[in-house]
């Protein structure tokens, strides 16, 4: 039999997890670019990764503290916007998707080959740099929460430093896209020559805007690695498709739409896939052993990203006004 | 010309069927044109008394077409310019060029005496140089507010840092927005100010356009084909906005094909014809000018210029106008 209290209970630890804040402050930076300032970044895997192999380099090989690790992988991610915004945001956007999907590609494969083994661990990553992190931690052992949020001193506190930082992305986003730069932003995604012939210097302001929504992708794979180990696989470009899901499942042009969207995708995620193998071991679906049960669950996040883009393109937290004058 | 009004406009053409092509409305005085622009005989590439613009040898190719290939131009400063030509003769190739939307191949220009070759569109438009475009660019889901405002130069909220403390812009912005406010009103847009641009209709966007061009204090604006797809409703409405920018103390430059408005509201003519100017002079005379005859009705068999027939039209009715005044 199932057991329905469990899997509800896995489901709802979702909503409180470090990679349900990562995801979300991921998806926040695409805001930026992608509803903002209409910049196709297909790429946000590759910040992501600056940020989990900068902080975790730094820290294993270099032995920085905290603070300086974090500095590393925001640093590098700045470089890897200016390298990538340099040649490609004077041509239209498709040039950019094209030149960001290969350019995280190229990391990932950096971050794999077996040359430089002995710093990014190849294919088998790295562990180990938490300590710093864990020290910070005011928390004394124990048990922290209730039910199923309740969670170890180390857990919870990560699950603090997350969400804050979540909750100030969230406020610094609202204040800057609520002002006038943000408003050159938003007339940039409309029509960047209008804005040009207003005197406004785009290109600056596209790479202003490309930096700021990869500095918070980086920050979002730093929490991302801390309730896990750094592995080069976590970054295929699913990772920016699932973020992209978030994206548009909360609202592109949205503050808030990326954190719902991103609670909404993992507890959605963690109980499909808990019910398929709990169905599958149960003996519900005869014709599925738990292999396919495991990549069922993808399936599933395909055809809802479909229904979303079909039915309701201007998501969850989406202006339907603006919709109606959607090309 | 027709009547057929937008339920919607927001003109405030008054409601004359104009019987005669040109002829001024009712209740609009004809307006004052500006005379005596040039110095000495009156060729293509005269010297203006004044100019704002002062063009050499400037020259753009595509491929073996030379679109645009003028030796000498200058544009009358507080005066209205027309830039008229048959299709294909370079005219908005020529804009871009002028306004650094485009990289011309060879060739100097000044504008109000700065050199202005090769600065990049925003740099220009920053110099009080402030075009726009054929196919209206309203930026559809912003406000009309929001549209005008960022038309708005040199504001300290549009820098990064600035726009993370309010303190620094807050009271800039309510100035901007007064001021967008005050514009918004001249042009009839003002009960229009919290919905999207695109729910305006094309010649409201063609009026926002123009409005959020004044919201910089431009010194010279450039029209690219201000007429194009607006309703007659609103015709009148446009036009008198173009002189009124001259009163105000602007330059005008304008490309359009309407010759009744060219006639209308100009005080200065260039015809372009393949790339280079071929005439130039005030409407009255400059439509007299061989040159112009055939550039728009081709003097030679094998040049294409498309169907001609309109322009044969459009050219006798400007004869025919100049016999009655």
């Amino acid at each position: 039999m199932i057991d329905w209290a469990q899997l509800f209970s896995n489901a709802l630890t979702e909503i409180v997890n470090p990679t349900t804040a990562a995801y979300a402050l991921a998806a926040l930076g695409l805001a930026v670019h992608f509803g903002y300032t209409g910049l196709l970044n297909f790429g946000q895997a590759g910040f992501m990764a600056l940020g989990a192999y900068g902080y975790a380099i730094s820290t294993l090989t270099f032995g920085f503290p905290v603070w300086g690790a974090v500095l590393v992988g925001v640093g590098a991610s700045i470089v890897f916007a200016l390298i990538l915004g340099i040649p490609t945001l004077r041509l239209r956007a498709d040039y950019l998707a094209i030149v960001t999907i290969a350019a995280a590609e190229i990391l990932r494969l950096i971050f794999t080959t077996n040359n430089f083994a002995s710093v990014t661990g190849s294919a088998n990553g790295l562990s180990g740099y938490k300590g710093g992190f864990a020290a910070l931690n005011p928390l004394p052992e124990g048990s922290y929460g209730f039910g199923p949020f309740e969670a170890n001193a180390y857990d919870t506190w990560l699950r603090i430093v997350a969400w804050t930082l979540v909750a100030l992305a969230c406020l610094f986003v609202w204040r800057i896209i609520n002002s006038p730069w943000g408003r050159v932003l938003k007339g940039i995604r409309e029509d960047e020559d209008a804005v040009r012939a207003l005197g406004k210097n785009v290109f600056y302001y596209k790479m202003q805007s490309l930096v700021i929504g990869g500095v918070l992708g980086t920050l979002a794979g730093m929490i991302f690695i801390l309730p896990r180990a750094v592995l080069p696989s976590n970054y295929q470009t699913t990772l920016t498709f699932f973020i992209y899901t978030i994206l548009l499942l909360g609202g592109a042009a949205t503050v808030l739409g990326p954190i719902i969207g991103s609670i909404i995708f993992w507890v959605l995620l963690s109980f499909v896939s808990g019910f398929i193998s709990r169905a599958v071991a149960a003996g519900w679906l005869p014709f599925m052993d738990s292999v396919q049960a495991g990549q069922l669950r993808f399936i599933i996040v395909g055809l809802a990203l479909m229904l979303i883009v079909i039915f309701r393109p201007q998501g969850i937290f989406g202006n339907k006004k603006e919709l109606a004058f959607v090309k | 010309m027709s009547n057929n009004f937008e339920p919607d406009a927001t003109a405030a053409a008054p409601a004359v069927v104009t019987t005669a092509p040109g002829a001024p409305s009712a209740k609009k005085a004809a307006p004052v044109k500006s005379i005596n622009l040039h110095q000495g005989e009156i060729v293509p590439g005269v010297a203006k008394v004044d100019p704002i613009i002062v063009a050499d040898n400037v020259t753009r190719t595509f491929g073996g077409l030379k679109a645009v290939d003028v030796d000498h131009l200058e544009i009358p400063r507080n005066a209205i310019t027309a830039l008229i030509g048959p299709n294909g003769a370079g005219k908005t190739t020529l804009f871009n060029l002028l306004t650094g939307f485009d990289k011309p191949d060879s060739g100097t220009w000044t504008f109000a005496g700065q050199a202005l070759a090769g600065i990049p569109a925003y740099k220009v438009a920053g110099m009080g140089q402030i075009r726009t475009f054929q196919l209206t660019k309203s930026l559809n889901l912003l406000s009309v507010l929001d549209n005008m405002k960022l038309g708005a130069k040199n504001q300290a909220g549009e820098s990064f840092l600035k726009s993370l403390f309010p303190y620094f812009w807050r009271s800039e912005e309510k100035e901007i927005e007064a001021k967008a406010m005050e514009i918004l009103a001249r042009f009839k847009l003002d009960t229009k100010k919290t919905d999207y641009a695109a729910s305006l209709s094309g010649g409201q966007r063609k009026l926002l356009e123009m409005a959020r061009a004044l919201m910089s204090d431009p010194t010279l604006v450039m029209l690219d084909e201000p007429m194009a797809g607006v309703n007659p409703a609103l015709t009148q409405t446009l036009l008198d906005h173009i002189l009124d920018l001259k009163t105000s103390g602007m330059t005008v430059l304008f490309v359009e094909h309407d010759m009744q408005m060219v006639r209308h509201i100009a005080d200065w003519v260039i015809v372009m014809a393949e790339g280079k100017v071929v005439a130039e002079g005030p409407p009255d005379t400059v439509m007299q000018n061989p040159a112009v005859i055939d550039a728009y009705l081709g003097s030679h068999h094998d040049s294409d210029l498309g169907d001609p027939t309109e322009h044969v039209s459009a050219i006798k009715e400007l004869l025919n106008d100049d016999d009655k005044s």
